[in-house]
């Protein structure tokens, strides 16, 4: 042991002696090591974010959503009135929950429609989520003031209304909005409560993108029925034609009571639906689970990828020290030769010269660590400079932006010692070539270079 | 007691289109204790049969036992061990490292030692002793490059000494050196040779190898005679 702590700091004096030639030859290892752990935290950091918006839209869940069938579509100009009807019905709700009453903890139908909202001279286009009081804790939802929407709303068709938190922000911006009333398509309606700020959740596809339930305003499903949604469909006027569609709800979700039986479940839930829709491909069966498995995956891709971009760098640093280990060995093969003229095995010189290799790779991977915990503070700062200079509201908002500025890169811990074994794995590596040139010197030739 | 014993020996070296024959039957008896110069003109083969002699190199024929053993017999790693533990060099040009202090040049000869002991109490006080034998106990923490030639030179004779070599073997030892300093290099071998060490040393001055026991002639490879010739 004492001896090897002797090869070490004979070695430290050595490298010591050309103090800038090791610092740079160090610098590619570090960069490596650096990058391998800045990458696998991005990776990280990204299928975190991901992970984290699909339990938000709820593991257990299971969203069946209605879909515009794409081949019944009306033509673009095409004039008259005409209706489209398609999407969950109240008998697909009926027989969802009849069927699997026993396997299921509850069951939220949802119509959904983005409408003008008004208070005084406020004016704001919301989007209007008519649903029943299970919506909120199914979609992992928080009240921050008053009340949710109750059974009696429901069953009474209340004319009240829950504000998400950026709703009640722009409507209220200094009044409590508890109390007060809004105007929906020229109909009052109370506010009872309002929910908490919720970063923008994964986009569950079909009819959705990625929902952002702060602008939401949540009104009793029957209420909705009665008041807003005459005949059950909507006329929507697009560039001088009307078309009306007419969908009963916009999705159904589904909470699972056993973690294992969500991919059964959203089968069966397929199964019994094509049943009355037939060929209409009008709806689709979202399993958030599925998307949780799929965000595993994608981390596995996100660390092979990045983390072989980042092991290439390490590589390049491997062959830097190699060629500087290299020139070393013929600019102290004198050296080589007075320690073999005074006893030094072929073997000594080998050890002498891997542990310098090591030494400095290994030095060059604890650098490469330290910096490595800077990752977050390092994007931290890119992000600041890119939101504020380069972004402009287009990108910010865009699904691409908005993975960006949500996300943080995360240390993976494991990520460390293998990032740091890698740096000495390279040294070992790259100083054997160089360390076995120096032993094969004849030690007579050695001497005699000058 | 015969310390080593050198039968017909040879060294050749093979330029490819011609042969260089540095040493061309050389034999020769050293026995325990002696102090040999060996002279002769540039190119004679003294430095070549001073390597063989020191382990440093291997005849092409001939025979060379050293210690009592055949050194053709001896594994690379063997041979090493001899040198480390029975043979201390001292070279013309010094062959100090350049990175280290005197006194860690003066240790080199321990990190080989067979077994690799640590450095204990009592060499780290031998290695100082050496420093102060040689004159230079108040530079003890210098750097090569901060010596003159001639402390150099006497680093280089306390690091020959450091393992209590029985055999010096030392390389025009006074060749880059003025001839006050050669006196005390000189002062200092003999008085090794003095404490039983034998000494085996090159030079071409006439003034140094007289300063020997025993003086040998080499010319084109071989021993031409022995004994002082002047002029
Ligand atoms: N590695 C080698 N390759 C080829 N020839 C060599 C080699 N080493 C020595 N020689 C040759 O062997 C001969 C003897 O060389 P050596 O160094 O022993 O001479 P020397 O007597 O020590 O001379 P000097 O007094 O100049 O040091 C010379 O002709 C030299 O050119
Ligand atoms: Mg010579």
């Amino acid at each position: 042991m004492g001896r090897y702590l002797r090869t070490v700091s004979l070695a430290m004096k050595s490298l010591m002696l050309h103090k800038l030639r090791s610092g740079l030859t160090m610098l590619g290892i570090v960069f490596g090591v650096f990058s391998v752990i800045a990458m696998l935290a991005i990776g990280e950091g990204a299928s975190n974010q991901a992970q984290q918006q699909v339990l938000e839209l709820g593991a257990t869940n299971i969203i069946v959503v209605s879909k515009k069938p794409a081949e019944d579509a009306p033509a673009a100009g095409s004039s008259g009135a005409f209706i489209l009807r398609y999407g969950l019905t109240r008998q697909d709700y009926r027989i969802l929950s009849k069927t699997l009453k026993n396997r299921i903890g509850g069951i939220v139908p949802m119509r959904e429609i983005v409408l003008d909202v008004r208070h005084i001279d406020r004016n704001l286009s919301a989007r209007i989520v008519a649903c029943t009081p299970d919506y909120m804790e199914m979609n992992h939802l928080k009240l921050s003031t008053g009340r949710f929407l109750s059974d009696k709303d429901i069953r009474d068709r209340s004319n009240v209304v829950v504000l998400g938190s950026e709703t009640a922000e722009r409507l209220f911006p200094t009044e409590n909005p508890i109390g007060s009333t809004i105007q929906v398509q020229s109909r009052a309606y109370r506010v009872i409560g309002i929910m908490q700020n919720r970063t923008a959740s994964a986009a569950v596809g079909g009819s959705l993108t990625a929902q952002d339930f702060n602008k939401d305003v949540y009104m009793p499903l029957d209420t909705f029925q009665a008041r807003l949604n005459t005949g059950d469909y909507i006329v929507k006027r697009t560039s001088g034609s009307f078309s009306a569609e007419s969908v009963i709800y916009n999705q159904i979700t589904l909470r699972v009571l056993d973690r294992n039986d969500v991919i059964p479940i959203s089968e069966s839930v397929r199964e019994t639906l094509e049943l009355t829709h037939g060929a209409k491909n009008d709806f689709d069966v979202v399993v958030p689970l599925e998307l949780l498995k799929q965000a595993d995956q994608l981390r596995n891709i996100f660390n092979i990828v990045l983390g072989s971009i980042a092991g290439i760098s390490l590589l390049v640093g491997g062959i830097g020290i190699m060629n500087i280990m290299l020139a070393t060995v013929t600019e102290r093969t004198r050296e080589i030769g007075i320690r073999r003229a005074l006893g030094a095995r072929r073997w000594d010189i080998i050890e002498q010269f891997i542990t310098e290799t090591v030494v400095l790779s290994s030095t060059g991977g604890l650098i490469g660590v330290l910096l490595g915990l800077f990752t977050p503070t390092a994007f931290g700062l890119i992000k600041f400079v890119v939101t504020t200079y380069v972004m402009d509201s287009g990108t910010t908002s865009s699904e691409m932006g908005r993975m960006f500025i949500g996300m943080t890169p995360q240390i993976a811990w494991w990520s460390l010692p293998i990032a740091f074994g890698f740096s000495v794995v390279t040294g070992l590596f790259f100083g054997v070539y160089p360390a076995r040139a120096a032993a094969r010197l004849d030690p007579i030739e050695a001497l005699r270079q000058v | 007691m015969l310390t080593a014993r050198l039968i017909n020996l040879h060294k050749h070296y093979d330029l490819g289109s011609f042969v260089v024959k540095a040493l061309n039957g050389v034999s020769l008896d050293i026995p325990e204790g002696d102090f040999l110069a060996i002279m002769g003109s540039s190119g004679s083969g003294k430095s070549t049969l001073l390597n063989l002699l020191g382990g440093l190199d291997r005849p092409t024929s001939g025979q060379y036992i050293l210690c009592g053993q055949d050194v053709a017999q001896m594994t690379d790693d063997e041979l090493s061990a001899i040198r480390n533990s029975r043979i201390g060099f001292i070279f013309q040009s010094f062959n100090l490292i350049p990175q280290y202090t005197v006194v860690e040049n003066i240790q080199v000869p321990f990190h080989y030692r067979p077994g690799y002991p640590p450095i204990s109490p009592l060499d780290e006080a031998r290695s100082i002793e050496l420093a102060e034998q040689v004159g230079l106990g108040d530079r003890l923490d210098h750097r090569p490059f901060q010596l003159s030639g001639g402390q150099q030179q006497r680093v280089a004779i306390a690091r020959a000494l450091v393992n209590d070599p029985a055999i010096i073997m030392a390389d025009e030892p006074t060749g880059n050196l003025d001839s006050q300093t050669s006196i005390e290099i000189m002062r200092i071998l003999k008085k090794l040779n003095a404490e039983g060490r034998t000494i085996i040393m090159v030079t071409h001055e006439d003034e140094i190898a007289e300063q020997a026991k025993r003086q040998i002639h080499m010319k084109d490879g071989l021993i031409a005679g022995e004994g002082i010739f002047r002029g």
